[in-house]
């Protein structure tokens, strides 16, 4: 930056000239440090979860804190033991099924109210994201008391009804994001060759907002998985996911520390997974290339 | 293959409000090149889309092949658009972007791959069938754009400012060679430009458009030698018309203190139309260049010399105390200097007459 200023006046390279390009490079190197701050702020409780997981339940209780340990996969295994597996499979369950939903319902919604504008567009948008101003906690009460009466408690599918209408809103909007960058030509000219509106936006809008898509349907796994509201109250037995799972380490009696840190580390572990998978797709960015 | 009308087409994008396109007139004919030229915000692009089946027709019908359009979608129009941009499908290579309105109409696949083999023969893009579009240069994308409208031999071909993304030595090569594949095809096509050039050189006729209006609709010598108003006159020829709105005298015009004199036909043209005052039109080629001193012809003093090597123009004011600038175009190499005094005396004849209230041509 500050080479082409001097190079393009070398007569007088005066301090007025160079005064700001210094300040401009410790702002910088400031910026890195605060970066590198948060960082690591963001890291470090999990990276200590992490630690903590491998080790035996009184290495995890020392103060300070012990940095050097010998590691051990008890925790996990007595994790595995109290029967975390059926928890797994329905938060997998219940997150897979509610995200396919909420895209197979938000992809034709979100096309409404961007490249093929219905009516009072302002007014749909404002719906659908009013919907999310009512806290939970609000609604719950009723919620329960018609799942229970429809006899739907402690039944997965009731998860599932319920992510998909609290994750609806959010992709609709961050979908109708993604389409508004898809210029309108391109479904002109897809209409011009003979394609139908479904047949367009299957093989021509959709190939281009993939990376979009990937961005929502991560967004709806996180929420989805991380879910524990709404499975605490409406579940027991059969239908519980993994945060409900959790909260069950955490007694009064004995030490729980070290284990509950490793089933946290295993229930974090498939949104990590899903994160790094949906990475390829991100960083490809949307791609008009021949159009932009 | 098939003829085109626009008959009194409209476009009124908010109601009340002056139409974007107001009933438009157009018979073109099947296999013919037709330009719509116009300024900016003129109702070219909107014309076409309509045409498209991209904008609503509020008014009046647009046929093709005698078939009314009205509420027909565009996938049922058969015809194909080059858009400005080429919209081409960046996640399809450039096979599969021509393909794609083949594949659309259920062609078979080996004879889609054969059709599209040989546009992109004709096209120079053989080699590049595997590549996606952004790969590409711009030229070469135009060229698949081109490609994508041509594998589909369809009735009418619509392009919108197809060159304007081009370097300005490109579009003047891909002028010549999109008019020799339309002639070639023989589809019927409408092209839009706001490019005076381009509408004269590749039109077999020209519809010249205005706030929504057509203004002339005519072949490019027509429409120079014959401008139908004062607007086509200016807007058609580069540089523009001279247009002087001048009183009538005896023998002619009054230009500033000398009289210009009209040969009769023109004269006996004005006196019909009973005007005091005539908006008369001379092209910079219509001028003789004399110098000062001899006593013929209407003074002006040069400011500017643009040397082409074949022509050079002179920007000069008339001595009619309102300093009207003035264009005339001279032989190369004029030794016309900055500051020199001349004479002009227009090459009479076939000079141009409009009426200055209406514009239009007397
Ligand atoms: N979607 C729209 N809504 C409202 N008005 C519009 C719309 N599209 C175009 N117009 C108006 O219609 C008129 C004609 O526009 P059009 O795009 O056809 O002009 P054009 O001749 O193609 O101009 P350009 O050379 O700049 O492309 C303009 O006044 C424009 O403002
Ligand atoms: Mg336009």
């Amino acid at each position: 930056m500050a080479a082409p200023t001097t190079t393009e006046r070398p007569a007088t390279p005066s301090t007025q000239d160079l005064a700001p390009a210094r300040k401009g490079r410790v702002g910088a190197s400031l910026l890195t440090v605060l970066a590198w701050i948060v960082g690591i702020g963001f890291f470090f409780p999990i990276l200590w979860m992490v630690l903590t997981a491998f080790k035996q339940e009184a290495d995890a209780y020392t103060t300070p804190p012990k940095l050097f340990f010998t590691p051990t996969l008890d925790q996990f295994r007595a994790v595995f033991d109290a029967g975390i597996g059926p928890y797994l499979l329905n938060s997998l369950f219940a997150t897979v099924v509610s995200t396919i939903l909420v895209l197979v319902l938000a992809t034709p919604a979100a096309f409404a109210v961007s490249l093929r504008p219905v009516k009072k567009v302002q007014d749909v948008l404002f719906f659908f994201i009013s919907t999310k101003m009512l806290p939970v906690v609000a609604a719950i009460v009723p919620i329960y008391v018609v799942v229970n009466d429809i006899g739907m408690l402690d039944n997965i599918w009731t998860l599932i009804v319920l992510y998909t209408a609290m994750n609806l809103p959010i992709a609709v909007w961050m979908m109708r994001s993604f389409f508004q960058e898809v210029p309108k030509e391109l479904l002109e000219a897809a209409s011009m060759d003979g394609a139908s509106t479904a047949r367009s936006l299957r093989e021509v809008v959709l190939p281009v907002i993939s990376p979009g898509m990937a961005a929502t349907a991560l967004i709806c796994v996180i929420f989805a998985w991380n879910e524990f509201f709404f499975a605490v109250n409406l579940t027991a037995a059969r239908a519980a996911t993994v945060p409900v799972f959790l909260v069950g380490f955490i007694t009064s009696e004995g030490l729980y520390f070290a284990k509950l840190c490793a089933a946290a580390t295993l229930a974090a572990l498939p949104v990590v997974i899903a994160g790094w998978i949906a990475q390829n797709k991100l960083v490809q960015g949307l791609s008009f290339g021949a159009v932009k | 293959m098939a003829e085109v009308e626009f008959d009194q087409a409209s476009r009124i994008y908010t109601a009340g409000a002056k139409p974007a396109v107001n009933r438009l007139d157009l018979e073109i004919a099947d296999g013919e090149f037709v330009v719509l030229v116009g300024p900016s915000g003129s109702g070219k692009s909107t014309a076409l889309r309509m045409l498209a089946g991209l904008e609503e027709i509020d008014g009046g019908q647009i046929r093709i092949g005698g078939r009314n359009m009205v509420g027909v979608p565009s996938r049922d129009r058969d015809i194909a658009m080059v858009f400005q941009n080429y919209a081409l499908y960046p996640n399809k290579t450039v096979g599969e972007n021509m393909a794609f309105p083949l594949k659309m109409r259920g062609v078979p696949k080996e004879e889609r791959a054969t059709k599209v083999k040989a546009a992109a023969e004709i096209l120079g893009l053989s080699e590049y069938l595997d590549r996606k579009p952004r790969a590409l240069s711009g030229g070469q994308r135009q060229r698949v754009a081109m490609g994508r409208a041509i594998v589909r031999e369809p009735q009418v071909f619509l392009m919108d400012e197809p060159l304007s993304n081009l370097d300005a030595k490109m579009r003047v090569s891909t002028r010549t060679e999109i008019a020799a594949m339309q002639r070639r095809l023989g589809v019927t096509t409408v092209y839009v430009t706001h490019d005076q050039v381009e509408a004269m050189t590749m039109g077999d006729r020209v519809a010249l458009l205005k706030d929504g209006e057509l203004q002339q609709f005519a072949t490019p010598a027509e429409l120079y030698d014959k401008p139908a108003n004062a607007f086509v006159a200016g807007f058609i020829g580069s540089p523009a018309m001279n247009l002087f709105t001048l009183p009538v005298s005896e023998e002619g015009v009054r230009m500033g203190s000398s009289e210009l004199a009209l040969p009769r036909s023109l004269r006996s043209r004005i006196t019909e139309a009973g005007l005091s005052t005539v908006q008369l039109g001379i092209r910079p080629e219509q001028w003789t260049v004399g110098s000062n001193g001899d006593g013929a012809g209407v003074k002006a003093q040069v400011d500017v010399v643009e040397e082409l090597g074949s022509d050079a123009f002179l920007y000069a004011h008339l001595d009619d105390g309102e300093q009207t600038p003035v264009v005339v175009r001279t032989g190369g190499r004029s030794g016309a200097r900055r500051g020199d005094q001349i004479a002009l005396t227009p090459t009479s004849e076939d000079l141009h007459l409009f009426d200055p209230s209406t514009g239009e041509r007397v």
